[in-house]
């Protein structure tokens, strides 16, 4: 992301502009943008004319608008966000008030501006504005019958095609039925990487799969693209890497992200760094129980006593609507640092980042072994889910 | 016009309100979108915040309802507009059509047909139709089944429970804006509705005539290890039988030996696909039959590698008893037992899928010349753990044979060293002595589907086993989860047609009046007037077997339920529970690990077809998988939502 106009006052409020180059800056902007901000973009707008005789013609104009942010919108597909507001300066197409909903899209500039500029907001303006270079990494994870194409990022794995058809079972007689179904299966499986796989950008094509699902299907679309002469597969043959999973759902990359030969290959993405720290967590919670903790109280309690050496922190919490819950969880962020310790914000989009978020969305390694709290504790904070 | 307000979103509001604006006003874009573009959208709002958030679920969940309703309702709208705008061009304002459109109750026709007509009459029509729209809005969604709403919960197995389910799963999860929930057709049962069940009372009397002169049948599936020589043994037994051609055998024997591959020769009668034989491995469940002195088996033969479970599990829940093959030879049974290998995990997965009567197979023991040492010391190693694995002593055999030589098989054994020190069954003795299962025969029907696949003239045919009830040709069937109905063409068992069959059976059936599409693997075909439970929610009690890292709430599992497999995960630990006496040591434990028992409550990621174990064993059975292994099985104890 290019940052290119930046003013934060000493309360931390401000404003600043942007470009999104990447894919990922426009999950950064989701994340960087809350409701009651306010955000001002470029804009095509419909407008009404009618004359005194109450017929009428339309006509689109290109504008700038500015809204107050009530919803937003992440589109992964069409890599876009739509933030949707009240309009906030009237021009001679817009009322004051009137909705609008703004399409933020790669290459074109916007401008938010905030009440207040956290620490957790500012690091993510950092993050998106420092290019790294960043490993662009496809993926098919599958098993007969079912198929998902990902692209994974840094900052997320976006699944791009899910493919879900029944295959009949082998069968006295009908051995052809099957043969026939897994053929057709591979061939929505290799037009699906066609389309959403660039292979200019992409360095490394994971296929996983249980069992030999993965080695048939590679087989297949060699021999297809020799067959229809595919140039696109056939000279990217060297991207394609197979790794075994243990079932072909989506939350399975986790293990294929942990693989050593993917790990070679992938390096330090943001992902990888993820998977390892949740699973070190497990281990803590197996070995030591009471050093790894989970959930809201349990963290602030260890938080209270400054016993958090690594915290894991999932982004959609600072997505929260209520501002004051978000206020919250940038203070522990923050205290949790100011003693020394290390935050891991995890990217509610990964395998990994969604497994935090269902664990409460928090967690611990602790320095030092703590006491549970209390049952009765606990299960207050269950009732008021 | 402000009346419809409630119905259409916001948008429209705030056009009204610059309507008398003199400088003409500005209408934003709306977008609309389809189902499968929803499914990639992360709309702040939709996104369930765990636990942590202070909201009340049950208000939050209402909220969504509505939410989604007028989200269905406005994507309707914009599909409207922009169909008569097709066909009217930009002559008439948008205002005008959203009017004839909700007027109309998203006629098309009849809209367009007002608005080209343009006179005041219709305008009146207008109004009274819109009238009657205010009232829809929250029912109308849900089809055919509106009628039923108003009624009051009753017990948990009426059809309006389920239809009340229906009704939240429609709108409530973020399920409904995927793809898949295009399939959750709403049906119309409203003649079916108000005939309730009743057992065929002659279904015991009819089963008795059609049976009663015929072999018991018994459905085996055989388990083990990897490369325990299951195929190579069932191929073998099938043979001596007379079961396979000698012509077939002598061509297997050739082809086998091309591919050097000789030793598996047997196991060729069960491996059928070019995949399996290239490779000397199972992979998905083989299937044939034969017959003892008493009984009809049928004998499933299951892949024994890790990678192929899943495949197993589905065997194993159409199984009543099972045969478990051990390797004999040095080491080959430390790797299969002792050492993470499937043997443990299979006897512990048959077990906790419903099958309590198990043979053991000592095979191979020719590579250890028939030694009896090594015999009992298997024999006891086994006993030991099958006993912790629930099985009782009574229920399991032990045999020793070997399947590449076929040694104790189906005639005594002549191999002098293991007659010296064994007289007792052969294998097929073993098989024969079988205790035929209990056959819940007048209970409604319940029928899990495995396969789908298209018969003779393209019909739909699905096969599977019949749980509960019996299943008649020319019955109406409803499909569960996607509650399609389907009328019932024809029954066959193993390709001779039936007139009826009846619970424990595993007949092909065809169907008519449902679509390929619209039923998968792992559907439960049920009765009408009383149907399966569907739900994405329950409550269940685990025991869990051996995990890697501890389960805490949120953790990720696949669940096998019969022939499904689908992904989800652990939404709560209620409590954690004496492993023998069931008492609860504590409330709301902050995770699990190995060996213990619990009561949790688990989230599928999308509504499945599934019963209390109290009401139907048969579909109250649950395994829990992670990474390949199975960490725990559960019995359904509460169905949620
Ligand atoms: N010596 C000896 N070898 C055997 C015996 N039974 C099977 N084998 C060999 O063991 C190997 C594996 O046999 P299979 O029947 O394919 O084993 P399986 O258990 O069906 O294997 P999966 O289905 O892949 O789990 C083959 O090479 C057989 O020839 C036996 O009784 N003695
Ligand atoms: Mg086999």
């Amino acid at each position: 992301m290019k940052l290119v106009h930046k003013y934060v006052d000493r309360d931390g409020k401000g404003d600043m502009s942007f470009i999104p180059e990447e894919m990922d800056d426009i999950w950064h902007a989701y994340n960087l943008i809350t409701e009651g901000d306010v955000v001002r973009a470029s804009t095509v707008r419909k407008v009404n004319l009618e004359s005194s005789t109450g017929s009428g013609t339309t006509f689109r104009t290109r504008t700038t608008l500015t809204v107050s942010v009530e919803s937003i919108d992440y589109d992964a597909q069409g890599c876009k966000l739509r933030v949707k507001g009240r309009n906030m300066e009237e021009n001679e197409y817009v009322k004051m008030g009137c909705y609008h909903t703004l399409d933020l899209v790669l290459n074109r500039k916007f401008t938010l501006m905030k009440m207040h500029w956290d620490s957790v907001a500012l690091e993510r303006v950092e993050i998106a504005c420092n290019p790294t270079q960043s490993a662009d990494v496809a993926a098919v994870i599958m098993q007969e019958g079912l198929a998902f194409v990902c692209l994974i990022t840094s900052n997320m794995t976006l699944m791009r095609t899910k493919i879900d058809v029944s295959i009949p079972r082998k069968r006295k007689g009908f051995v052809q039925q099957y043969e026939k179904g897994i053929s057709k299966f591979y061939d929505t499986i290799i037009q699906a990487i066609l389309r959403h796989v660039n292979f200019d950008v992409v360095k490394c094509v994971l296929v996983a799969s249980p069992g030999f699902v993965k080695d048939q299907f590679h087989e297949y679309m060699i021999q297809q693209a020799i067959k229809t002469d595919n140039k696109v597969i056939l000279d990217n043959k060297a991207k394609f890497m197979l790794i075994h999973s243990t079932t072909g759902f989506k939350h399975s990359l986790q293990d294929v992200l942990q693989d050593p030969a993917v790990v070679n290959k992938i390096a330090d993405t943001k992902a990888a760094g993820e998977v390892k720290a949740l699973e070190q967590f497990y281990t803590t919670l197996q070995c030591e129980p009471a050093k790894a903790f989970y959930g809201k109280k349990h963290i602030e309690a260890a938080n209270e006593s400054q016993a958090i050496e690594t915290l894991l922190i999932s982004d959609s919490l600072f997505r929260s609507q209520d501002v004051n819950l978000r206020k919250e969880y940038v203070k522990i962020v923050d205290s949790v640092r100011e003693s020394g310790g290390d935050v891991k914000i995890f990217s509610s989009l990964h395998p990994s980042g969604e497994r935090l978020e269902q664990l409460t969305g928090l967690a611990a390694i602790l320095r030092f072994p703590m006491p549970e709290l209390d049952e009765d504790d606990e299960e207050d904070s269950e009732t008021e889910e | 016009m402000s009346r419809h307000r409630n119905i259409r979103s916001m948008d429209f509001e705030e056009e009204c309100d610059a309507f008398d604006d003199v400088y003409g006003h500005s209408v934003e874009d709306d977008y609309s979108m389809s189902p499968s573009q929803a499914a990639f959208m992360y709309n702040r709002n939709n996104i369930q915040i765990g636990s942590y958030l202070n909201s009340q679920k049950d208000i939050e969940e209402e909220d969504e309802e509505i939410e989604s309703n007028e989200e269905l309702k406005k994507a309707k709208l914009e599909s409207c507009v922009e169909q008569i705008r097709g066909t009217l061009g930009t002559t008439m304002t948008r205002q005008q059509i959203v009017d004839a459109v909700v007027g109309f109750d998203y006629n098309v026709e009849r809209a367009l047909n007002s608005l080209l007509n343009e006179n005041p009459k219709t305008q009146e029509s207008n109004r009274s139709s819109k009238v009657q729209t205010e009232d829809l809005p929250s029912s109308k969604v849900v089809g055919g089944s509106s009628g039923a709403q108003g009624k009051t919960r009753t017990v948990t197995k009426g059809f309006d429970v389920v239809v009340q389910k229906d009704v939240s799963r429609l709108s409530s999860t973020p399920d409904s804006q995927s793809p898949a929930s295009g399939r959750g057709t709403p049906v119309n049962v409203d003649e079916e509705l108000n005939k309730k069940w009743e057992p065929k009372i002659d279904v015991l009397a009819q089963y008795k005539k059609d049976r009663s002169d015929s072999k018991q049948h018994l459905y085996m599936i055989v388990i083990g290890h990897v490369d325990a020589g299951k195929s190579t043994l069932m191929g073998h037994l099938l043979c001596s039988l007379g079961q396979v051609h000698q012509k077939v055998m002598h061509k297997y024997e050739q082809e086998s030996r091309k591919l050097g591959k000789q030793s598996f020769m047997y196991a060729w009668v069960l491996d059928e696909t070019g995949e399996e034989r290239n490779r000397g491995i199972t992979m998905d469940v083989g299937r044939s039959q034969f017959e003892t002195q008493n009984k009809l088996v049928t004998l499933l033969d299951a892949p024994g590698h890790k990678d192929f479970i899943p495949n197993m599990i589905s065997g194993a829940g159409q199984a009543d008893v099972a045969l478990l093959v051990v390797d004999a030879t040095r080491g080959e049974f430390e790797t299969g037992f002792d050492f993470g290998g499937q043997t443990r995990e299979h006897a512990l997965l048959v077990r906790s899928l419903g099958v309590s009567q198990l043979a053991v197979a000592i095979n191979k023991l020719d590579t250890v010349s028939w030694s009896k040492e090594r015999f009992d010391d298997i024999k006891d190693k086994l006993k030991v753990f099958l006993k912790q694995a629930g099985f009782r002593e009574a229920d399991v055999t032990f045999v020793p044979c070997s399947g590449l030589s076929g040694q104790n098989l189906v005639k005594k054994s002549t191999e002098n060293e293991l007659i010296s020190w064994y007289n007792g069954s052969t294998l097929l003795e073993v098989i024969d002595n079988f205790r035929p299962p209990e056959r819940p025969i007048s209970k409604p029907l319940r029928f899990s589907i495995n396969d789908i696949f298209k018969g003779v003239g393209s019909r739909l045919c699905v096969s599977g086993r019949v749980e509960t009830g019996c299943l008649s040709a020319g019955d109406r069937v409803l499909l569960c989860p996607s509650r399609e109905i389907a009328t019932v063409k024809s029954i066959t068992l193993e390709d001779v047609p039936y007139p009826v069959v009846y619970a424990g059976d595993q007949p092909t059936v065809t169907l008519s009046g449902v679509e390929m599409e619209n039923v998968s693997v792992g559907y439960i075909m049920c009765d009408i007037q009383s149907p399966v439970q569907v739900a994405s929610k329950f409550q269940c009690r685990i025991v869990v077997f051996n995990v890697k890292v501890p389960i805490t709430k949120g953790y990720p599992i696949v669940l096998h339920h019969q022939s499904l497999m689908e992904p989800a995960s652990f939404s709560k630990l209620i409590s954690q529970l004496n492993k023998s006496t069931g008492e609860v040591v504590k409330k709301r434990p902050r995770f699990l690990s190995n060996n213990t028992s619990a009561m949790v409550e688990i989230q599928v990621s999308r509504p499945i077809a599934l019963e209390m174990y109290s009401e139907y064993k048969e579909l109250g059975r649950v395994t829990l998988r992670v990474g390949g292994l199975t960490i725990a099985a559960g019995l359904i104890t509460k169905i949620i939502l």
